[in-house]
């Protein structure tokens, strides 16, 4: 009897001690889960309060000013001769003629310093414009039309809000009478803002209104298809050697722990034995996406190894014994069965090293990709920018107008990079597998 | 004993031999001096508790301990006075006279079909595309699951249920047409009713070929097979006809073992 009775006792000071630390316990749960939430409210803040940023300085990037000047295509200018030589009428001087536009619009008796000044409120691009428009059609010259002619840099940043407009404000851009034209021709109806086909179709230029991306993305896109023939069936292959094939020993071991750091090194360095290899030792030609491709290989290798390893360890063993159980060779239980079944993981990790190869930047620096280059690459062996490096570039440029022009850039790498990782988790739904 | 067990058992009719089968794993040694003939056209079921070496033997046979890093074998086995650990057997050859079903239903995720057909496809046992699906269709038949799976060929092997893709494994086997097939717990991961129809299978199977069965189930080995060998710490104590074994042991240790005392 005595003997339940301290039991019951013993059970009751139990549930009272329970319950006691019921509420601490309870309470411990909540605040864990509070710091939780607000360690991602936190990132989500971040993350808004970068993109914000990008998005609210880069969208005016994708829009450009137009001017609509009634150019008068005077024959004295374009072709004194009268014989339309197609020589002449390419090298002549266009530019006169958009500053004769200009002039005849705003200010009819302008001195040299008035008229220099209105050509610089216009492109160098206009003049291009104009010489397409004549060689095309030489019947226009002697004829007069209205042509909407691309603003440069300077007017664009005041008529997009992003310089000052009130005269004699601090870090003006345009001067007084300057600002005063403006104000005309936007009184007139004679400026609009368009879609920047420029910027996506351009390469670099020292001119912000004149200078694009398409440059830098054919220069990343040969860097990466270079650094996808390299580095994917170099790290598949040393990741099915390493993890089906090799013995297990110190050597192994070695090289298992320096893959490991290898993931790990300063990319830079990477760069630096870029330069000492592929250019000094193998002369590749320096700034061309086929030297930035190596290097951007040799920083994704580790990557695409150890994804690809651990892709392999997850098939499960029981796929290997049944195909070894029915006589299938070492080589034919990989190419069978195994490596099928680690694909997706393995390109998804392939997607992922190569989102980061898209993004570096510093190991490009070092082969001298840096060069400013406006051609359009026409084959991996070219000089190109990438759009990291172009980005960087820009970023350092003192115009105001290459502000917009590096976040509108930021944003398409950007959008690059996200759509990479899309394809990666698609991947990695679609082939998912339940054994 | 060992002279006792050499008396008892018959060379000339065994299709498989072991004669001071050593088997190391690393420092531990796995087996020990195991003598044993497996005769052929007969089911041996190989019984004994967790760890004793049964699997262990069995994994011998079809040299799949050549997979386990540090795995030394050394004494003779031999399938049909051949030796198996012999430098001049490939492994491909020896595995495709040797069949085995493994522990846990194993299928490929691919297509019924495509699992059967995978054995003869990389031997190259059939010339064209109607023997190839004649072989298919008969070793599903001889699996006994045609029926079931007839008229969904192409469909993942995985998606069938446990019992069937055993039997699915079990017709993937015989699709080689291999002289022995080796099972190790074939129904340790099914329910009762799946294992009584493969327990089913294994007796019809015994026909055309010589089986080697391990099991915990000691029902299953009385029920299965027609000579029992009975496996302790590594070394085999007793080995006799299934139903002697069951109702007459010789040693202690399997009287010990059978009648539940331990295990």
């Amino acid at each position: 009897m005595t003997e339940m009775a301290q039991t019951t006792a013993a059970a009751t000071r139990t549930a009272e001690t329970v319950a006691a630390r019921l509420g601490r316990r309870y309470a411990a749960e909540r605040r864990f889960r509070a710091l939780g939430l607000a360690s991602i409210l936190m990132s989500v803040a971040f993350l808004a309060i970068l993109l914000g940023t990008i998005v609210q300085k880069g969208w005016t990037g994708f829009m450009q000013t137009q001017i609509a000047l009634e150019v008068s295509f005077d024959p004295q200018v374009i072709d004194p001769d009268g014989g339309r030589d197609p020589l002449t009428l390419d090298t002549a001087d266009y530019a006169d003629l958009v500053r004769n536009a200009m002039a005849a619009r705003l200010a009819p008796d302008a001195d040299r310093n008035a008229r220099r000044d209105l050509s610089s409120m216009v492109s160098t691009m206009a003049a291009d414009q104009l010489r397409r428009m004549v060689t095309g059609n030489p019947a226009l010259i002697g004829t007069k039309a209205t042509v909407w002619l691309l603003a440069s840099d300077k007017l664009d940043m005041v008529s997009k809000g992003q310089a000052p407009r009130q005269p004699g404000a601090v870090g003006n851009v345009l001067n007084d009478r300057q600002l005063a034209w403006l104000g005309a021709l936007e009184e007139a109806g004679q400026t609009r803002k368009t879609f920047n086909t420029t910027f996506f179709t351009a390469g670099d230029s020292r001119a912000p209104e004149q200078a694009g991306i398409w440059g830098a993305v054919v220069g990343s896109f040969f860097s990466l298809a270079i650094t996808l023939l390299v580095s994917f069936p170099l790290g598949v292959a040393t990741a099915v050697y390493l993890e089906e094939f090799a013995p297990t020993n110190r050597w192994t071991d070695l090289i298992e722990v320096n893959i490991n750091n290898l993931a790990a090194v300063p990319s830079v360095v990477f760069g630096l034995l870029g330069l000492a290899v592929f250019l000094n030792v193998f002369h590749l030609p320096r700034s061309s996406p086929v030297a930035g491709g190596l290097v951007l290989a040799l920083i994704c290798l580790p990557t695409i190894i150890i994804a690809g390893r651990a892709a392999l360890k997850a098939v499960p063993p029981s796929i290997r014994q049944a195909a070894a159980g029915l006589g299938a060779s070492p080589l034919q239980i990989v190419s069978h069965h195994v490596l099928p079944l680690a694909m997706p993981g393995m390109l998804t990790g392939t997607i992922l090293g190569m989102a980061r190869a898209l993004g570096e930047t510093a190991p490009l620096l070092m082969i001298g990709m840096v060069a400013f280059i406006v051609d359009i690459p026409k084959s991996p062996l070219d000089p190109s920018a990438v759009l990291p490096v172009q980005i960087y570039l820009w970023a350092g440029s003192s115009e105001r107008a290459f502000v917009e022009k590096t976040s509108a850039a930021i944003m398409v790498l950007l959008l690059f990079l996200v759509s990479m990782n899309m394809v990666a988790i698609i991947l990695r739904k679609k082939f998912e597998r339940r054994w | 004993m060992t002279m006792n067990l050499y008396a008892a058992q018959n060379p000339a009719s065994s299709k498989v031999a072991a004669r001071a089968l050593d088997v190391h794993y690393g420092e531990k040694q796995a087996l020990f001096a195991v003598d044993l003939d497996i005769r052929a056209g007969e089911v041996t079921a190989l019984i004994g508790p967790s760890g004793c070496g049964k699997s262990t033997f069995l994994r011998c046979i079809n040299r799949m301990n050549d997979m386990v890093d540090g795995a030394r074998v050394s004494g003779s086995l031999t399938l049909d006075g051949s030796d198996i650990y012999d430098r001049n057997v490939d492994v491909v050859q020896l595995r495709a006279r040797v069949g085995m079903v493994f522990q846990k239903p194993n299928p490929f995720p691919k297509s019924i079909y495509d699992n059967v057909a995978y054995g003869p496809r990389i031997h190259g046992l059939a010339r064209d595309q109607a023997e190839l699906d004649e072989i298919v269709m008969n070793s599903l038949e001889k699996a006994g699951l045609l029926g079931e799976v007839e008229d969904r060929l192409q469909e993942s092997g995985t998606g069938l249920s446990g019992g069937q893709q055993q039997r699915l494994c079990i017709a993937r086997a015989i699709a080689v047409a291999p002289e022995v097939i080796l099972m190790d717990e074939p129904c340790s991961a099914l329910d009762p009713i799946a294992t009584a129809k493969v327990e089913e299978l294994i007796d019809e199977l015994r026909e055309n070929f010589t089986i080697v069965i391990v099991t915990h189930s000691m029902q299953q080995a009385a029920r299965v097979s027609q000579r029992t060998a009975f496996f302790h710490l590594g070394k085999l104590i007793e080995v006799g006809d299934t139903e002697q074994i069951f109702t007459n042991p010789q040693q202690p240790l399997t009287q010990g073992y059978i009648t539940g005392r331990f295990g």
